[in-house]
């Protein structure tokens, strides 16, 4: 039950300089939960789109279970699909909009009506509405619409299921509930599932793996922990969270800071040149220092106090434990924790270096 | 503004709106029954006018039939799908509202007349266009050719794909999605259209005067036999027939606005919830 | 032409729309247009140069063509021009004056858009015959109006009302009264604000139904032929001209003249999709 797309290219209808999918492969396992992230634009929808069958593509192939879909239909992938608005039937009801994909089954495969009834009364009951079969879709919420927009994807039993930024109309309180529930209803039902979504978080609390895309490419593909720590490229460790860049160069083992009041720090196994330290808020460390940057609280946010450093030509903010005192003479900035960069790619430590590290 | 200039207007606009808007219909009503309600319902009972009623009630049912159905799926063709020169489709749909119905029905006797195109090898097979009913339906069909298209599509524009997407990605076929989603959807905008077409296609006059050859009992719709009575001096019959006509076309006309109304409030209804 | 049917054609053996049925839809699309509409009216284009040029020659030099359309172009321009201040005013009165019964007068409005035309022109041919309700009265002024230049305007002015006044309303209704009460804090007399605010503004759309109720007027037939008199030269209408000579078995000449009534029509219909293309994109905004 898997999803292999390869080497997919689409060019923009009517101007074909403009490429929307540039060479995009993927690799998504039976029972994987992925998510395709990446700004607007990025051609994630476009991809979830090319996958399920509404948007052609100029070359490549999408292989779902073993099978080329290029002579499959849409409607022969049996993909479960959950549209950013929904896509509710407006004029029929919760449980008519449920039993939709069963009702148009030609007559020799269709279940018989109670049949259906039962499937509908179960659907209803796993997405927690047991009592809104008979509403339309007008009198719901956006929640609740969202789920009933599940739940028909879910009817006719497809093994593979793909979400168009399902949780962008939702207020952040449904949106975590939902969140969960959906990971819930992914592992209760053994599904593959895709989802597209422009929030980082939301990827990252839900998808086991993520795909982020940027200008229709995939600029890396990877678990959480190896985003966080190997950052493909500096746009990926931007998305991913706020990000503090600092320029400077690697000389002699040493990443040498441009900017006063930042510790140089050593790097082991890296050719000389210049390079850019990135760094998340919470990761620099700070110590203090007699004409060091000067420092002032400026808020705080998940119990951590946030400091604003005047490093001269900018200000960064920070984040630190609440109860380190804030050294009132000036402070020297430590940034060891920071991933490199070099011309837009992560710069890592050659195998040697590793090895003599450990 | 003064309370004279401003009485002064309003009572212009009434004086207007009774010299254009309300004197017509009551003096087809004071004509019909001159003589008595009597008198007016037994000349409808005239077998050429029981023709006439009859004819039109037949092509009307055909026209608006034909141009329902192809109406519905011309919007369906533009608006769902996308492929070049739909504009130019557009286009073409709206022309027959700005031809002059006399030119409506001239073009048919340009191709199927005595002189026509085809008009004389058709003759020949015995197959009468021209001065026969397939005339009259034809000539009908171009002047409520627009109707329904035109008033299903701006909505179904507007709804845009994502339903009809999502249906065929559960499995239904061309004809369960436009059956069973698309249709229902814009039922009100359908019937407005319909019921348009309906009223049109019941009055249509110049058209179908210049293709029918104005048989009396054969080829006359009410129109057309209400020119005949009216020229024959039968004014009583003219009007009552008149009168029958209006009522007909104006309650068609009532129910769309009826419906309209409906229509309306329900995509604000809509369009608040969404 | 040519270029379009290969691009739909192109269109239809690409395989590009997953949603089914694009053949069939488009197929029955364009056979219907192209039955009902493109054959027709491509008769009607070609058929004049193929009696070959002498037909239309002798077309050109028929005086009553001429006179004919003078009549229709003359009555359908007058007719719209008093329509213009009469819809205004009665526009104005649904909009802004709390009218009593103004819902009555709202459905009156679409009257001529939904009564039969012959409807129309038996009922204004007696209401303003000798004997007519409003015939006589005139008549004791000195006034004729059936079977007279004057009733073929009168019947296009009940013809085309409804194309001015549902041109214009939905610009009014939008107007912010305001827009009016500022103009007179600012000073202004109301003959002013009406003049220099508020009729600007309806410009553009009042052209569009002026536009609107011309190109009806220009091929009206049965409203009017019951009252025009239908003398040739005089008070005969192009399209019944069309009539005519089609039971003359003139074809040719029935062919020109309806060409004629065609292109007028056409021309004013896209001028008039023109001006409301440009408002829509700011270019006229009607105040300067």
């Amino acid at each position: 039950m898997s999803v292999r797309i390869e080497d997919l290219v689409r060019r923009a209808p009517g101007n074909h300089d403009r490429i929307l999918l540039d060479q995009v492969t993927v690799d998504i396992p039976d029972g994987a939960f992925v998510a395709l992230v990446g700004p607007s634009g990025a051609g994630k929808t476009t991809l979830l789109r090319a996958i399920a069958g509404l948007d052609p593509f100029d070359t490549g192939r999408i292989v779902i279970d073993d099978r080329n879909t290029n002579d499959l239909s849409a409607r022969e992938r049996n993909v479960g699909f959950v549209f950013q608005n929904y896509a509710l039937f407006r004029h029929m009801t919760v449980a008519k909009n449920i039993s939709f994909g069963l009702d148009v089954l030609p007559g020799s495969q269709r279940p018989a009506k109670s049949e259906i009834d039962r499937r509908v009364k179960e659907l209803l009951d796993l997405i927690q509405l047991p009592d809104l079969g008979s509403s339309y879709p007008q009198r719901l919420s956006g929640g609740q619409r969202q789920r009933v927009a599940l739940a028909r994807a879910l009817a006719t039993r497809p093994k593979h299921l793909l979400l168009d930024e399902p949780f962008g109309a939702l207020d952040p309180v449904v949106r975590r509930t939902v969140r969960q529930w959906l990971r819930s209803l992914h592992d209760q039902l053994g599904l593959t599932t895709i989802l597209v979504t422009h929030d980082q978080e939301e990827a990252l609390d839900v998808a086991d793996r993520l795909v982020v895309m940027q200008d229709g490419r995939i600029v890396q593909d990877d678990g959480a922990e190896a985003l966080e720590n190997r950052p493909a490229t500096p746009f990926v460790m931007e998305f991913l969270g706020e990000t503090l860049s600092f320029p400077g160069r690697i000389t002699g083992g040493m990443f040498l800071p441009e900017l006063p009041h930042v510790a140089p720090f050593p790097v082991a196994g890296i050719a000389d040149g210049p390079a850019a330290a990135l760094i998340r808020p919470h990761e620099i460390r700070l110590t203090p220092e007699a004409g060091g940057a000067p420092v002032q609280r400026a808020g705080s946010r998940y119990g951590l106090s946030k400091l604003a450093v005047d490093l001269g030509d900018r200000i960064v903010d920070i984040l630190v434990p609440a109860s380190e005192a804030v050294p009132a003479s000036g402070v020297k900035l430590h940034i060891a924790a920071a991933r490199l960069f070099r011309d837009d790619r992560l710069l890592e430590p050659t195998h040697e270096a590793r090895v003599a590290a450990a | 503004m003064s309370a004279l200039t401003r009485w002064s207007l309003v009572g212009a606009t009434w004086l207007i709106i009774l010299i254009v808007l309300i004197l017509p219909p009551l003096l087809v009503l004071s004509e019909a029954l001159r003589d008595g309600l009597l008198t007016a319902l037994q000349t409808l009972a005239d077998p050429d006018a029981l023709s006439a009623i009859q004819l039109t009630v037949e092509m009307t049912i055909l026209s608006v039939a034909i141009n329902t159905v192809f109406g519905v799926l011309a919007a369906w063709t533009i608006s769902k799908y996308r492929f070049p020169f739909r504009g130019v489709l557009v286009a073409l749909i709206e022309i027959p509202i700005s031809v002059s119905p006399v030119v409506a029905g001239l073009v048919w006797l340009l191709l199927f007349g005595s002189q026509g195109w085809w008009g004389a090898a058709l003759d020949r097979y015995n197959i009468h266009i021209a001065f026969a009913s397939p005339g009259i339906l034809l000539a009908t069909l171009f002047v409520t050719f627009p109707y329904v298209a035109r008033t299903v599509l701006p909505l179904m524009e507007q709804q845009g794909r994502d339903a009809e997407d999502a249906a065929m990605l559960l499995g239904a076929s061309f004809w369960q999605i436009l059956w069973r989603v698309t249709l229902p959807d814009a039922r009100w905008a359908l019937l407005s259209g319909v019921l348009l077409t309906t009223a049109r296609a019941m009055g249509e006059f110049g058209a179908v005067s210049v293709v029918s050859g104005h048989i009396p009992g054969m080829t006359e719709t009410m129109p057309l036999h209400i020119e005949t009575l009216y020229n024959g001096y039968q004014s009583v019959a003219a009007f009552t027939m008149a009168a029958l006509l209006a009522l007909m076309a104006m309650l068609t006309v009532g129910f769309r606005a009826m419906f309209e109304n409906r229509a309306r409030r329900m995509a604000k209804a809509g369009g608040m919830e969404a | 032409m040519r270029l379009m049917a290969e691009a739909i054609f192109s269109s239809l053996r690409r395989k590009s729309d997953p949603l089914p049925g694009f053949r069939l839809a488009l197929f029955s699309t364009l056979l219907w247009i192209g039955l009902i509409v493109v054959l027709p009216i491509t008769a009607l284009v070609v058929r004049p140069w193929q009696e070959g040029l002498g037909a239309m020659t002798a077309a050109l030099h028929d005086g009553r063509m001429f006179a004919a359309l003078e009549v229709s172009f003359l009555t359908a321009f007058l007719a719209a021009l008093i329509n213009v201040p009469i819809g205004l005013l009665l526009t104005w009165t649904l909009v802004r004056v709390k009218l009593p019964g103004r819902r009555i007068v709202d459905a009156l409005i679409d009257l001529p858009f939904a009564i039969p035309t012959a409807v129309t022109g038996i009922t204004l041919a007696t209401l303003y015959g000798p004997q007519g309700w409003l015939g006589k009265p005139l008549a004791h002024l000195g006034i004729t109006v059936a079977y007279s230049t004057a009733g073929i305007v009168v019947a296009l002015i009940f013809v085309g009302l409804p194309f001015i006044v549902r041109s214009v309303e939905p610009v009014l209704r939008d107007l912010p009264p305001e827009l009016e009460e500022a103009a007179g804090l600012l000073g202004a007399t109301s003959w002013q604000t009406v003049r220099r605010v508020v009729l600007p503004t309806m410009l553009p759309a009042t052209v569009t139904g002026f536009g609107l109720a011309f190109a009806r007027g220009i091929g009206e037939y049965g409203s009017v032929i019951f009252i025009a008199g239908n003398q040739p030269f005089r008070t005969e209408i192009a399209p019944l001209l069309v009539v005519v000579r089609l039971q003359e078995f003139d074809y040719a000449g029935a062919t020109s003249i309806a060409f004629v009534l065609l292109a007028a029509s056409s021309l004013c219909l896209a001028g008039v999709a023109l001006l409301r293309r440009r408002v829509a994109r700011g270019l006229i905004t009607g105040i300067d």
